[in-house]
């Protein structure tokens, strides 16, 4: 079957280290922050300006100068800093932060990444995603394997305006896990519970290379 | 010391003109400079290029003056915020320049330290980077983007004192910081506006040279933009 919301941000999860500092984008990678394994220790920075980030307030303590890059209230766990956003993305270019998750609308086999932009469409604009993705080492994008009319969003070559370019390396989606190489295009690691290997190669567009031992995600 | 004081907004808008490009701190709704917005409303400037992460949201923040018809350009690197500002982009009377967020963090900071340009990775291969040199270090391709030219920067603190020292709180600093050290005049309106003296030199963000006039500000809603809340059970 294939993966709800959390199911993905609970697979990405299993990916945190000990020590990492995680940058989480909108949207299903906020949920990463629900499921990080015991005993992991990382902090979460937010781009616009706090490292130590912590879970949503309770009510009544919510407070307008504390806000995540969704612009939602937040709160700061001990060992917390605030910075400004040129010392905030300077963290991000220089590679301290050793992981980054954010959504995608489309990924390439070549590791190219699109979700700012959609031609003839209100543009919001990229926000802090093309800094993140021109720097991290670590990406995983977290997405849908097809969009709602059941068009593959794992493409040859991305049809929308581009984030970065050669920039992903994990991606995790309602159907499977899979690495990119750019010698070997998607590479599938895991199949979601009960979702065959068939159902995946036919859900992706782009070049994708399948071992010959594919395994279940282990998600409990 | 020398006093940077100034006794309200209306005064702190001296020199500002119809067509002046202008820098605005926060992030969101967090860390606005309310007052001064309200005052450049009331004084009814003109065709103002507006530096700003975003765009404020329907009537309020950088709303105001998008409702007001005074903005004729935005640069900034989100503004899904606000139906007025969708219209008027849409309809072609709000000009518009999108940037990635940490470029535009940074060409506010070298404005304000003296480097008139700067290589970043980010935008490399995409649209931003078009009609920009593009050179390699340590094997990867940067574009080169040039710091901003602002006339007046206007950014909100949550302490002040007489010599312009100003201290922010939590994610209320994020580009008020590096507004306020970029503008050619740089006008800061706090919460609480103190006597020399009473701020720690160790605790000051941003030095009073950064900052040319400082106001108590008269009234703050700090409005909170998406109030998200986890249940105490």
């Amino acid at each position: 079957m294939a993966l709800d919301k959390n199911g993905i941000a609970k697979r990405i999860a299993q990916e945190l280290q000990s020590g990492w500092y995680v940058n989480l984008g909108i949207g299903i990678p906020t949920l990463v922050a629900n499921y990080i394994p015991e005993g992991i220790d990382i902090e979460f920075q937010s781009e616009n300006g706090i490292l130590g980030m912590g879970p949503f307030p309770f009510e009544g303590e919510e407070s307008p100068d504390l806000i995540n890059a969704g612009k939602q209230t937040i709160t700061a766990l001990d060992g917390a800093s605030f910075f400004d956003s040129a010392t905030s993305f300077a963290m991000i270019r220089a590679q301290k932060v050793q992981l980054t998750v954010l959504g995608a609308m489309e990924v390439s086999e070549n590791g190219d990444i699109a979700n700012w932009k959609i031609p003839g469409k209100m543009v919001k604009g990229m926000g802090g995603a093309m800094d993140l993705v021109a720097s991290a080492e670590n990406i995983i994008v977290a997405m849908q394997h097809c969009n709602r009319k059941g068009a593959s969003k794992l493409l040859k070559a991305c049809s929308l305006p581009i984030t970065g370019m050669q920039c992903v390396k994990k991606v995790v989606t309602d159907l499977a896990v899979m690495d990119i190489d750019p010698g070997q295009g998607f590479i599938l690691r895991e199949r979601a519970p009960g979702v065959s290997v068939e159902a995946i190669v036919a859900a992706t567009e782009g070049r994708l290379t399948v071992p010959e031992h594919v395994p279940e995600m282990q998600l409990d | 010391m020398i006093n940077r004081i100034v006794d309200n907004a209306d005064v702190a808008l001296e020199g500002l003109e119809d067509g002046m490009t202008v820098m605005f701190g926060g992030f969101g709704l967090c860390g606005i400079p309310e007052n001064s917005i309200a005052a450049i409303k009331k004084k009814g400037i003109k065709n103002l290029t507006c530096i700003s992460n975003n765009a404020g949201v329907d009537h309020f923040g950088l709303g105001i003056l998008l409702d007001n018809g005074q903005i004729k350009k935005m640069i900034s690197s989100y503004v899904g915020e606000n139906d007025e500002f969708e219209r008027q982009m849409l309809s072609g009377e709000l000009e518009v320049e999108l940037i990635p967020q940490g470029t535009l963090a940074e060409r506010c900071r070298a404005a304000g330290a003296g480097i008139p340009a700067f290589f970043t990775p980010a935008g490399y291969g995409t649209e931003v980077a078009e009609g920009k040199e593009v050179r390699e270090f340590n094997g990867k391709p940067h574009i080169l983007e040039h710091a901003f030219d602002s006339s007046f920067a206007f950014v909100k603190a949550w302490k002040g004192d007489a010599a312009g020292n100003l201290i922010f709180k939590g994610t209320a600093r994020n580009f008020n910081p590096l507004m306020a050290m970029a503008g050619k005049i740089t006008v800061a309106e706090v919460e609480q506006l103190l006597p020399a003296g009473h701020l720690d030199p160790n605790e000051i963000h941003v030095p009073g040279i950064f900052v040319h006039r400082i106001y108590q500000g008269a009234a703050f809603e700090k409005r909170i933009e998406q109030r998200t809340v986890r249940s105490r059970s």
